[in-house]
């Protein structure tokens, strides 16, 4: 092992542009005040944290800098540091972007030979946890993702694998299939859960507006850039940087991201200086990204460059008894949000739930569930607490196609399958519903009433007001 | 005339909004050239609460809240309520009246 020279290392640390670039590096938010608590020097994962610029803060008050709930009560600096020791604790700030973010805070003395206080180092890392979301339902996700099929336990299996590279990742996936939770329970399982994650959804943004909060720009770099702009490249330094709906993103920009994903470089708008950063990025999309190449409207490289580790997430009607397992899931962390003490189904709800198609999958599960518990008045969710949409005959042919641009380019859908069978309102429905207990009882009726959950005078009655006999 | 509420840590804008517990309320003329309090006065509040700074904004019938770091719900609660929002801001907070009596007091201004 070669010998360390103690001369290099000190003058690293001795030399401003040093210390800065080497913190930069860094994970975790630092910041080095001196004995007052006047910031001196802030990091990059500082800034992405708090959303503050770092040449608008040097210079002020730690507290007023880091908007700490910890700072303004219990401050080492203002309470008197009477061990001289350091503490940490879990605390919360305020970001610039008005959210509230769960930190673990520790502040540590600068001490002098004679042990007098000559600065502070402070460092913070985030500990975001959706604590909302996450009710225990049992052993049967990863995160905030939940199921048991095979497609989506498969899945679950090769998470903490895939979390432990640094390539890659393209999941693809229908509208709210999940892709975001997946690439998020990803970064929380891999070496950089430490580190910020970041998410910039490439559809929303206006194409010249997307390139600068991507790369960033420089002062000057177009009219109204009055500030240098780090871009969230850089933001995501020491992390991963979430490119959701890959697929809108425009041509020139695709140019961009591949030569980013080459050599690991950004240049800002307006900068001929790249700055390097060690970032891992995971894409998604709805759309289907081989038709788009087809259509050269996405590059073929670059298709090559993000598809090296491909996660794909089932809709939820190819899900089997994921559906029940969800409704649960879904039910019980809804009933701790609203405080209500809804206890399950109806035999008619559960029922109803399971044959719509769900076009809009877990999410639409989510929201369909939300509506009922908070109009639920009962203990049970019956189909009058569900939206009345779901009695609504299907549009189109149900099951939504992975999405290739353009629009009027795609392929016609097909005009029947499976899903064209659906029952069309409730009428229709009930009769389907009848049909099928006949059918799973082999025409004992009072089994099939059993399955109903009705009594047989109701099935016999409701057999002959749908013409069955 | 125009009421202005700033959460207050000692003679500054309080960092927080949610942990201020001295809030000052402050009534200023508009239209004038000079900057002159027609009224100031100092609410201490038992406990620092976000809600309770929100409640009194609107039973004060504030017209401009000024602030540091406030979370997006109460801003966009005090901005659904027709009160104006400048958050972001620091400094003293004979300064930060000055700038925004001038109109040079926008979100994120630092005034140390």
């Amino acid at each position: 092992m070669p010998a360390i020279d103690p001369a290099i290392i000190t003058t690293l640390l001795s030399d401003r542009d040093s210390l800065s670039a080497m913190l930069d590096e860094l994970p975790l938010g630092v910041a080095i005040m001196d004995s007052q608590g006047t910031l001196i020097l802030v990091n990059k994962t500082y800034e992405t944290l708090t959303g503050v610029d770092r040449s608008r803060v040097l210079g002020l008050k730690c507290l007023h800098s880091l908007r700490c709930d910890f700072c303004m009560t219990d401050c080492p600096l203002m309470t008197g540091w009477k061990k001289m020791g350091a503490v940490s604790v879990e605390a919360n700030i305020v970001s610039r972007d008005r959210s509230k973010v769960l930190v673990r805070l520790t502040v540590a003395p600068l001490l002098s030979d004679g042990g007098e206080l000559r600065g502070v180092v402070e460092t913070i890392t985030s500990r975001t946890t959706h604590s909302l979301n996450s009710v225990a339902t049992g052993v049967f996700g990863l995160g905030d993702l939940v199921g048991r099929s095979p497609q989506i336990e498969k899945i679950f299996t090769m998470v903490p694998s895939i979390a432990q590279t640094d390539s890659s990742v393209l999941i693809t996936g229908e509208t709210g299939t999940g892709k975001d939770l997946l690439a998020e329970e990803i970064h929380n399982a891999s070496a950089r859960s430490d580190g910020p994650f970041v998410k910039v959804n490439c559809g929303a943004l206006p194409d010249t507006l997307l390139e600068s909060e991507l790369f960033g720009h420089t002062k000057g770099a177009f009219t109204g850039a009055d500030h240098n702009k780090p871009g969230r490249f850089r933001m995501a330094h020491g992390g991963t940087l979430f490119l959701t709906e890959i697929g809108d993103l425009p041509l020139p920009l695709q140019v961009k991201l591949l030569s980013f994903l080459d050599d690991k470089v950004v240049y800002p708008l307006g900068s001929t200086k790249g700055f390097h950063t060690d970032v891992r990025v995971i894409v998604a999309t709805h759309r289907d990204l081989e038709a788009m190449v087809g259509f050269k409207q996405f590059r073929q490289d670059l298709l090559y460059r993000l598809n090296v580790i491909r996660l794909h997430l089932p809709p939820l009607r190819d899900r089997g008894e994921d559906i029940f397992l969800l409704q649960d899931h879904f039910l019980k962390m809804l009933q701790t949000r609203f405080g209500k003490k809804v206890e399950g189904f109806s035999d008619n709800a559960k029922a109803l739930l399971q044959s719509y198609p769900y076009p809009g999958n877990v999410r639409e599960l989510r929201n369909l569930i939300e509506y009922a518990v908070n109009f639920c008045d009962g203990k049970l969710i019956r189909t009058r607490h569900l939206p009345g949409y779901l009695l609504q005959p299907a549009p189109g042919p149900g099951a939504p196609q992975p999405e290739s641009a353009p629009p009027d380019m795609q392929p016609p859908a097909p005009a029947a399958g499976p899903i064209a069978a659906q029952p069309q309102n409730w009428n229709d429905m009930q009769r389907a519903m009848i049909l099928d207990a006949l059918v799973k009882s082999g025409g004992r009726k009072q089994q099939a009433a059993a399955i109903l959950g009705w009594g047989r005078s109701t099935l016999w009655r409701k057999m002959k007001q749908h013409g069955i006999s | 005339m125009e009421k202005i509420l700033i959460p207050l840590l000692d003679n500054d804008v309080a960092p927080r909004f949610d942990l201020a517990t001295d809030v000052l309320i402050v009534t200023i003329p508009r239209e004038t050239s000079r900057r002159e309090s027609l009224e100031e006065k100092v609410v201490v509040l038992d406990h620092a609460s976000a809600e309770s700074i929100c409640r009194l904004a609107i039973s004060e019938n504030v017209h401009t809240v000024i602030c540091a770091g406030i979370e997006a719900k109460y801003h966009d609660f005090l901005q659904w309520k027709g009160t104006k929002v400048v958050d972001d801001v620091c400094g003293p907070v004979d300064t930060v009246l000055d700038a925004y009596h001038d109109k040079r007091l926008v979100p994120g201004s630092c005034l140390y």
